[in-house]
């Protein structure tokens, strides 16, 4: 049997020094009426037999299209030293670092992860990570909620709609008021935030670059949500942040997004990485693992999960979240990411993003019928085009021309039937825009 | 050992970023962008390989030797599944792909992946259906206890609380109390089982379920199972079954036929794939007929003709839960762990399983306190007390760390909560004669030392890179974070 070393001659000797005849009697405390039959499974496979199975349902899927999806998840290069690092198996077969003698590379790198999403976001304190964005922004509202004892959480809805539907099946039984906010030429609309805030509200919900690829400075929104005793929870994504204004400069309370550009493959919707970080007076309000830095017994520095007064295996129903295992290797991931990048290389790569972006959407505007749906300012790899037909139609044929030409926004937004999402990451080349402008004319033109 | 900043130098590059290929690099506004760069590392490529290569060093894994965390099942980690889950076909596709239109007839093999691991699943279990998406055991947990909540508010029942007994894992009531519920704690007996009386006298109209784990945390199966789903039936409540401990019985008793309704799994436990240091773990959900129409969106259908669809079209369900299908790459190491067992491989983990935890539940009964009866086997694992060590002053904690000093990973200690000084061992099914008798052999060895020179003991551990690590300093002056 694969995975099973002992042979039957030891078993034997291990059923005898137990005491017992065969294995079965070991089942004899299972009631007889309990016990089910043969599963209804195929024989196993051998090592060769399972990879070519795999290797066929692999084959089944398209991965080799010139690709401008995007939507809060791109396709970024990996580097050969990252995986080279993150396969290694003290890493990836370890628990979670219940036992800090023998887990000093887990903890530190955790540590070390937490150091560089604080120096990104230009916050104090983070955690050893949640699952993923989505999840991210739910713990964020639960941690605004704890701090501010309200209830009432406004959501901007230029804040990916994916995330706007997980906020609302995870609240469904808390009795939280949420409240939508519409935006308003693909910004957060100010005035109509500030008409929602209260005395109840506890948070005001917002994405930089928002959902349409534009950016904006948010400074203003977490001044008016704080005149109201409201904290701003803004969702980053991570490259962009090579540049961009952090949320610690706007004025940003808890910090989260999905950290899956930092060095992981898209894998077809996880393992993600959700991160969060914070200012450090709401750090005792933080969900999740958090990994400290102490001293030993002889005075040497070593880390350990500290904080655990707020975790689930102590504090049980009370627990400020009931999230045990979290994305740990994919937190390793992004530091080493991250480090190999370095100070130099993070801006740079965020700086040729936005540069190819720039180029896709002048090359893209000059295509006949095509226009940018908001007011053409500023934006980072993402931006939505105006079609002169449905969306969803340009896709299908450009799918067929082998191109993902990026996400029709009309299953999101129903006035939005005629909008198209592209993102340009650096692997996108000039060609790549070149053919995605051709055939888009081709098309509209036809 | 140096943080990986400390090592940096001004200057130093690893990875160089492809040049851009069009004319003109965009200006964005000075308002919108960072006043400096952040402070990131700066090194060279061999730099970070040495730093991340010494951390792994300072790391214990599977790989590094016997793990018997109990609860955790820690077993081997086939290479092969993380050889396939690491296929362009798998890693490089992008989510939203069959959200476009025509995209569906694109991801043909991850659609059929999800379907063959749900009809896999559910068989093994006994349940109608099962989603991937939860991304964790804890995850699982949570989207179960939601779709409780939504069956009774679907039927109109007016319920308001969660039944768990004591010996349950932390999780059950942190994820059942975020469900909106109210928990109620049921003492264990003297057999270690949920105590009867003190359930039928909980057990009212407003009980919303009860979590269950089957074998229970103290490695025993409970004889009255079945008696407790009839009762709790019987008030129209759900019996949840907490997967942790699955590893003890795959093959020879299933959850759905036991009277479960809903059950979380931990792929990162029983079916194999690495637990990564604290996840990416896999917590698919699993439930009766009945519950089906609740189960998260989307759900992954097969039409007439072969073909996998996504159906986002389910009025009743609990809704997003997560962004997409689950952690896809998780669910494929653990579809290639299930499909290279089969039927007869995943009967004969469990059955190793339970009897590598006899033969260390036997050959130690001498030399630890049980504080059950041991007249009966345990499964997948069993808890031994330090009670009697710590007499003389060994605790649970000092035999973790004499055992670290022997080349081994320290067993769960301090839990289940109601087993004082536990320590829960639980080798899988991996672990060779061998490896057990020599684990058990430092066992001994510790309890002779804890009886004849106990500060022997009390001082380990003296082989790691660090000693004791002071956490009340730790948590009294939190250093979350070296800021630049």
């Amino acid at each position: 049997m694969p995975f099973i070393a002992n042979t039957d001659e030891q078993r034997r000797q291990m059923l005898a020094d137990i005491g017992v005849a065969n294995a079965e009697d070991l089942f004899a405390d299972i009631p007889p009426e309990l016990r089910c039959g043969d599963l209804n499974l195929p024989a196993g496979l051998t090592e060769q037999e399972v990879r070519y199975r795999m290797q066929a349902l692999a084959n089944r899927n398209r991965t080799g299209m010139v690709s401008f999806l995007g939507g809060g998840f791109y396709d970024h290069f990996i580097p050969a030293a990252l995986d080279a690092l993150v396969t290694r198996s003290e890493f990836y077969t370890a628990y979670t670092p219940y036992q800090p003698e023998i887990s000093q590379g887990t903890l530190q790198a955790i540590y070390e992860y937490q150091s560089v999403m604080c120096r990104l976001t230009g916050m104090d304190a983070g955690n050893a990570s949640l699952y993923d964005g989505g999840t991210a922004i739910y713990e964020a509202i639960m941690m605004a909620l704890r701090i501010t004892g309200r209830r009432r959480v406004i959501v901007d809805d230029s804040l990916n709609p994916i995330y706007r539907k997980m906020v609302r099946s995870y609240t469904t039984n808390l009795g939280i008021d949420l409240i939508e906010t519409p935006s308003f030429e693909g910004l957060p609309d100010r005035a109509r935030i500030e008409q929602e805030l209260n005395k109840d509200t506890a948070a005001v919900i917002v994405q930089n670059p928002n959902f349409f690829g534009r950016i904006d400075d948010l400074s203003d929104v977490a001044e008016l949500a704080h005149r109201h005793g409201a904290l701003l929870v803004m969702s980053v994504y991570p490259i962009a942040l090579g540049i961009l204004k952090t949320p610690g400069e706007m004025g940003a309370d808890i910090v989260v997004g999905e950290g899956q550009s930092l060095g992981m493959p898209v894998s077809f919707g996880g393992p993600y990485l959700g991160f969060m970080t914070t200012r450090e007076k709401y750090v005792r309000k933080m969900p999740g693992r958090i990994v400290g830095r102490t001293v030993d017994a002889q005075g040497r520095s070593g880390f350990v999960l500290t904080l655990q007064a707020r975790e689930q295996h102590i504090r049980r129903e009370k627990a400020m979240s009931n999230i045990c295992s979290n994305e740990g290797l994919c937190a390793l991931t992004s530091l080493i990411f991250l480090s190999l990048l370095g100070k130099e290389g993070l801006p740079e790569l965020a700086q040729v993003c936005a540069d190819k972006a720039s180029y896709a959407r002048k090359r893209l505007l000059e295509v006949p019928g095509v226009t940018m749906r908001f007011p053409n300012k500023w934006y980072f790899n993402e931006f939505v085009l105006n079609l002169p037909m449905p969306a969803d139609r340009v896709t299908r044929e450009l799918l067929n021309r082998g191109i993902a030409a990026g996400f029709p926004l009309g299953r999101y937004w129903p006035e939005m039937t005629n909008c198209l999402l592209v993102a340009v990451t650096e692997k996108r080349t000039k060609q790549d825009i070149d053919f995605l402008a051709h055939a888009l004319e081709v098309i509209l033109c036809s | 050992m140096q943080l990986i900043f400390e090592k940096s130098v001004p200057g130093r590059r690893a990875v160089r970023n492809v040049a851009s290929d069009v004319a003109e690099p965009v200006q964005i506004a000075k308002n919108l962008l960072r006043a400096k760069p952040a402070e990131l590392p700066e090194l060279s490529e061999l730099d970070v390989v040495r730093h991340f290569t010494e951390l792994s060093r300072r790391n214990f894994g599977v790989d590094n030797g016997f793990y018997p965390l109990g609860s955790c099942t820690m077993k081997y980690n086939a290479k092969v599944t993380e050889r396939v889950s690491h296929y362009p076909g798998f890693a490089y596709l992008h989510p939203l792909m069959p959200q476009l239109p025509g995209g569906e007839m694109l991801v043909q093999g991850a659609l059929g992946l999800l379907h063959k691991m749900d009809r896999a699943l559910s068989e093994i279990c006994g349940m109608s259906a099962f989603t991937m998406q939860p991304m964790a055991g804890a995850h699982g947990e949570l989207t179960g206890a939601m779709i409780i909540a939504a069956y009774h508010r679907d039927k109109g029942n007016k319920k308001t609380t969660i039944l768990i007994p004591d010996s349950a894992h932390g999780t059950n009531p942190a994820s059942a109390a975020i469900a909106g519920y109210k928990i109620q704690t049921i003492p264990s007996n003297s057999q270690g089982f949920m105590d009867m009386d003190a359930f039928e006298k909980a057990l009212t109209p407003e009980v919303a379920g009860v979590f269950l784990t089957c074998p229970n945390t103290l490695g025993l199966f409970n004889p009255n199972i079945k008696k407790i789903a009839d009762r709790v039936h019987a008030v129209d409540g759900l019996m949840y079954y907490d997967g942790a401990n699955l590893n003890a019985l795959m093959g020879h008793c299933r959850p759905g036929d036991v009277g479960f309704d809903v059950m979380h799994l931990n792929l990162h436990k029983t079916f194999g794939t690495p637990h990564g240091g604290g996840g990416p773990g896999a917590g698919p959900v699993g439930v009766v007929e009945k519950l089906v129409p609740f189960l998260p969106t989307s759900v992954v259908c097969a039409h007439e003709d072969g073909s996998y669809y996504l159906d986002y079209d389910r009025p009743k369900s609990i809704g997003y839960i997560a962004p997409f299908y689950g952690n896809f790459g998780v669910i494929v190491k653990a579809y290639a762990y299930i499909i290279m067992l089969g039927r007869e491989g995943l009967f004969r983990v469990s059955e190793n399983a339970v009897l590598n935890a006899n033969y260390i539940f036997r050959k130690l009964q001498p030399y630890f306190d049980y504080t059950l009866p041991a007249d009966k086997p345990c499964k997948h694992e069993c808890v031994f007390s330090a009670s009697r060590q710590a007499k003389s002053g060994v605790r649970a904690v000092n035999i973790a760390k004499a055992l670290i000093d022997r080349g081994y990973h320290p067993p769960t200690i301090y839990f289940p909560l109601i087993i004082p000084e536990a320590m829960m061992i639980e080798p899988t099914e991996t672990e060779s004669k061998e490896t057990l008798d020599a684990f058990i052999e430092a066992m001994i060895e510790i309890a002779k030392i804890a009886e004849t020179n106990p500060e022997e003991i009390i001082a380990a551990p003296v082989t790691t890179v660090v000693s004791h690590l002071d956490e009340t300093r730790a948590a009294r002056e939190p250093d979350l974070a070296s800021l630049a």
